[in-house]
């Protein structure tokens, strides 16, 4: 592996649903152990984006992660390699409990002892979840969701998180919270591509962003330089 | 009194049969939301293999309890494998077809299936071998018999065995995770493909083993046998809440109930002259034959039917099923 490439590259990626483009050519990078966000407004592309890197969604242009490419692969095969997605809505398993949701955060992974040292691990960061291990992830509300959500997705042991949208829907407290979490994640060393409409918030934890307006990046910045922005201010932070 | 404890009997060992075969639909539409209509052909062709098997074997000399599970050794395998070839080869080309196309084209199956198995087996019922002793045992006044015996527990046994696989393995709880949502099931690392193939062969090992029973019960077993076999415990499946495995089993189990029952008794209560209404009217043939029955245990097939549509219009999602509108 080369050190000095990016962890996620990205270019002149073209996403389109049925003859409609929704990107048309953007191009990003994260690099290992960075925390990178994709801001913008409603509809402007972000979360296909996301998805398109999943594999959600069939893509045109280049997408490396860790130096392959990822246009031919299935979807399943990506958190094998560390790249997770956590999907807008947060996509927790309704009627499987907490402890199964987690679980299949693990699927991949055949290491017992070691699975249930991270599943210690993940109770540990998010107790609420231990306490509702045995309840059915559809009675939580939207707030412990999230979390389980994340905490799913930190059973993979990823290298790259993808996070879509994590504060959508949520009370301003647990928006907080979940921040917390996102970054005591980043700060053990995972690489993040957060997507986030909140774009202050985003702002306030990345290290660098990137503005998405109609399918096209048009800012790319340091977050620091992007909340100074006087055109970010205005679209984006409601100044 | 005697006749009640013996229609429960009957229908706890049909409806073990229904429930079987009922999970294979229910399941099969839980992660593709297909009704496999070819489903009790497979019940078919385990009945058919089987029954080969087993008078391939008769007159070999090996004890008889051998020889049936040599029947049915044989008949999972092959049952596994035709479920195996059915999502292979006819459904998963047509995976993100509109749904009309997978639903035609496993009416389609059913037929074809059929017409193989007469090509194979002859139009001619097939015997089972009398190998097995089948004692007679009596309670409260009602006869049951080893062979029902053996349904009902093995029976118990394999929906305890489905159970504990779909709740406690890590497999069964993927196939739960795919039922739910395809893509975040995808994101965790579930290749659908392989949890929708194994989810086939799961069902059709359920499916062979039900055919046996079928065949050692009744004695006989036929290339048409599935169709109507496959179209109760379709029903059955609807009546528990399709896609809802303790639905599928008890809508199986209640099923054979009603049924039992309903045969039981259609002739005692369909009699013209138990009714004072029309009784007096009949006063002359009442009193030479002493019964003018409307309708007889010929009606059997009807009732499974007389439930479906009950449940499609009282309770469309099942006595365990979940309303539709939870899903948005």
């Amino acid at each position: 592996m080369n050190a000095a490439r990016p962890l996620l590259e990205v270019r002149d990626l073209h996403v389109a649903y049925g003859g409609i483009a929704a990107v048309k050519g953007i191009g990003f990078e994260v690099a290992a152990g960075e925390m990178v966000c994709l801001i913008g407004a409603n509809g402007a592309g972000k979360t296909t984006t996301l998805k398109a890197l999943a594999r959600l969604l069939p893509a045109r242009g280049t997408m490396h992660y860790d130096g392959h490419s990822l246009l031919h692969r299935p979807p399943h095969a990506l958190i094998g390699e560390g790249m997770t997605l956590v999907p807008e809505g947060r996509g927790v398993f309704a009627r499987l409990t907490v402890a199964e949701n987690l679980g299949m955060g693990a699927y991949c992974r055949d290491d017992r002892g070691e699975i249930a040292a991270d599943l210690e691990r993940v109770y540990g960061l998010l107790p609420r979840l231990q306490e509702r291990a045995g309840q059915l992830a559809g009675t939580l509300s939207g707030g412990e969701q999230q979390m389980l959500a994340i905490g799913r997705a930190l059973m993979s042991r990823p290298r790259l998180l993808l996070l879509d949208e994590p504060s959508m829907g949520l009370a301003p407290i647990m928006v907080q919270k979940v921040f917390e979490v996102i970054q005591s994640v980043a700060a053990q060393g995972v690489t993040i591509l957060l997507v986030e409409q909140n774009a202050r918030l985003a702002l306030s934890v990345a290290a660098r962003g990137y503005v998405m307006d109609g399918g096209l990046i048009t800012l790319a910045d340091s977050a620091a330089a992007l909340l100074a922005n006087p055109k970010v201010r205005e679209a984006y932070l409601g100044e | 009194m005697d006749i009640l404890i013996q229609q429960i009997i009957n229908g706890l060992t049909t409806g073990s049969v229904y429930a079987l075969v009922a999970l294979g639909y229910t399941m099969v539409y839980g992660v593709i939301q297909l009704i496999n209509f070819a489903h009790g052909e497979v019940v078919m062709v385990g009945a058919m293999v089987a029954i080969s098997v087993i008078g391939a074997l008769a007159g070999s000399g090996l004890p008889p309890a051998a020889i049936l599970l040599a029947g049915v050794a044989c008949a999972m395998p092959a049952c596994m494998c035709l479920g195996y070839l059915l999502e292979r080869v006819a459904y998963r080309p047509l995976r993100h077809a509109p749904r009309l196309a997978p639903l035609i084209t496993a009416i389609g199956m059913s037929i074809i299936l059929q017409h193989l198995a007469l090509l194979v087996w002859s139009r001619n019922p097939l015997a089972f071998p009398q190998i097995l002793e089948n004692p007679v045992f009596s309670i409260g006044g009602a006869a049951i018999s080893g062979v029902q015996m053996g349904i009902i527990l093995l029976s118990c046994a394999m929906m305890v065995g489905l159970t504990w696989f779909v709740y406690r393995t890590r497999f069964g709880v993927a196939i739960r995770a795919t039922a739910e949502n395809v893509h975040i099931a995808a994101l965790m690392g579930v290749d659908a493909n392989r949890v929708i193939a194994l989810t086939f062969v799961i069902a059709a090992a359920m499916a062979a083993v039900a055919g046996v029973m079928v065949g050692t019960y009744y004695g006989i077993a036929h290339y048409t046998m599935g169709f109507m076999l496959g179209l109760k415990a379709f029903s059955a499946a609807v009546l528990g809440g399709i896609g809802n495995l303790a639905g599928a089993m008890l809508g199986g189990i209640l099923l054979g109930l009603v049924e039992a029952l309903a045969t039981g008794y259609i002739g005692e209560v369909t009699d013209l002259c138990r009714w004072p209404i029309v009784s007096g009217w009949l006063a002359e043939r009442c009193a030479a034959d002493g019964h003018v029955v409307l309708m007889g245990s010929n009606y059997q097939e009807v009732f499974a039917f007389l439930v479906l549509i009950a449940v499609l219009v009282f309770r469309p999602s099942g006595l365990l099923g979940e309303r539709v509108a939870e899903r948005a």
